[in-house]
């Protein structure tokens, strides 16, 4: 019953795993096409709540991402750890207890398969992150929080995402 | 209690409201928490052009920019109404490294001396607004996600090509603070 339904002539498989749309088709049916647009209000507010917590944990602040690379802090790890522990938990008892949506709809999840890309993008990310202090999420949250300037870097980001779709074909995966 | 909550958080409070995320976005909706396909997002919206990796009905992902969206505001709320006027505590070997760059501004989360607008254009301002947010953007695609979608997600469901993620992120950051930012810092 967990199984993602399958369309009968599957495009190629995206290795792509936060676009579970590209590979997995039915999925939440009724919200994708027929709900109005403030049905995502909801995300927006659970945006806003994630947007909090990363600017009072300091999750944003540059020196705190320095602090981790160089082991000076157990503060990320125990941040990012608790994070994962709490996230397994709550997945189990969601499979364990067939947990259903608001709309009443099954939980999909689906496996995530290797690629090279793993090891290559995560190296150049993590590059990146050293230098920029933030990852996507707190890109987002230094901006809100005023750092307008921020703006560039997120531009930037958006520039680096299109020149990997233009050449993602060349690159080993 | 609003004093309280002005202090910075500590990481068991922060971590666990990161962690109920996870769970919030699946019940909200079948969500799977993740931020960087965003920037995808953004190049299907803008710039599509004849790319096939950007010819995708974006309208189905169109929640991910309302949580972004939502992570700006909540940025400007817990910046305008939460704000702690205490400087920013750090590490003391770290203070010390980074004033050897002349870095000694702790007054906000980020370096105010690296971050701003006068920088822009000057070679550290490349390479830290501009560069950097090219390798973020560049790396996570590649990866497939970033610190949520592969870190938090992805390892909260047990997937292991996540957890190599997860190692290369760190050790790209590693190498990246540690070997590269000095060099860079001193720019």
């Amino acid at each position: 019953m967990s199984k993602v339904k399958k369309a009968d002539a599957a495009p190629p498989p995206s290795t792509d795993f936060e676009v579970r749309s590209l590979d997995t088709q039915c999925v939440n049916a009724s919200e994708q096409h027929d709900a109005p647009w403030w049905y995502n209000l909801k995300y927006l507010v659970a945006g806003a709540l994630f947007g909090i917590v990363l600017v009072k944990s300091e999750v944003i602040s540059w020196f705190r991402i320095q602090e981790m690379f160089r082991l000076q802090s157990f503060h990320m790890y125990g941040v990012i750890g608790m994070a994962v522990v709490v996230g397994i938990i709550s997945i189990f008892l969601i499979k364990k207890l067939k947990v259903k949506t608001l709309a009443g709809e099954e939980i999909n999840f689906q496996d995530k398969k290797f690629t090279k890309g793993q090891v290559y993008g995560g190296l150049i990310f993590g590059i990146g992150w050293a230098i920029t202090g933030a990852c996507p999420g707190p890109l987002f949250a230094q901006l809100g929080s005023g750092m307008t300037v921020i703006a560039v870097t997120i531009l930037s980001a958006i520039a680096g995402t299109w020149v990997y779709g233009k050449f993602r074909e060349r690159l080993p995966n | 209690m609003l004093e309280l909550i002005k202090q910075p958080w500590h990481w068991s409070v922060a971590g666990v409201l990161v962690g109920i995320m996870v769970p919030m976005l699946l019940i909200l909706g079948n969500r799977h928490f993740g931020i960087s396909a965003n920037l995808r997002h953004v190049c299907a919206i803008c710039l599509p052009g004849n790319i096939s990796f950007f010819k995708y009905d974006w309208k189905k992902e169109i929640w991910n920019l309302f949580f972004a969206v939502g992570i700006i505001i909540g940025g400007f709320l817990a910046t305008q109404f939460l704000h702690s006027p205490e400087p920013v505590k750090i590490a003391p070997a770290l203070a010390s490294s980074l004033a050897e760059s002349g870095i000694n501004d702790y007054s906000e989360l980020m370096p105010a001396q690296l971050f701003n607008w006068d920088n822009l254009l000057t070679i550290k301002g490349l390479v830290f607004l501009v560069f950097g947010g090219f390798l973020v953007g560049f790396g996570t695609r590649y990866a497939g996600g970033c610190t949520s979608g592969h870190s938090i997600s992805g390892l909260a469901n047990l997937q292991w090509p996540s957890l190599v993620a997860t190692i290369a992120f760190m050790v790209g950051g590693f190498i990246s603070s540690n070997l590269i930012l000095p060099f860079f810092l001193n720019l």
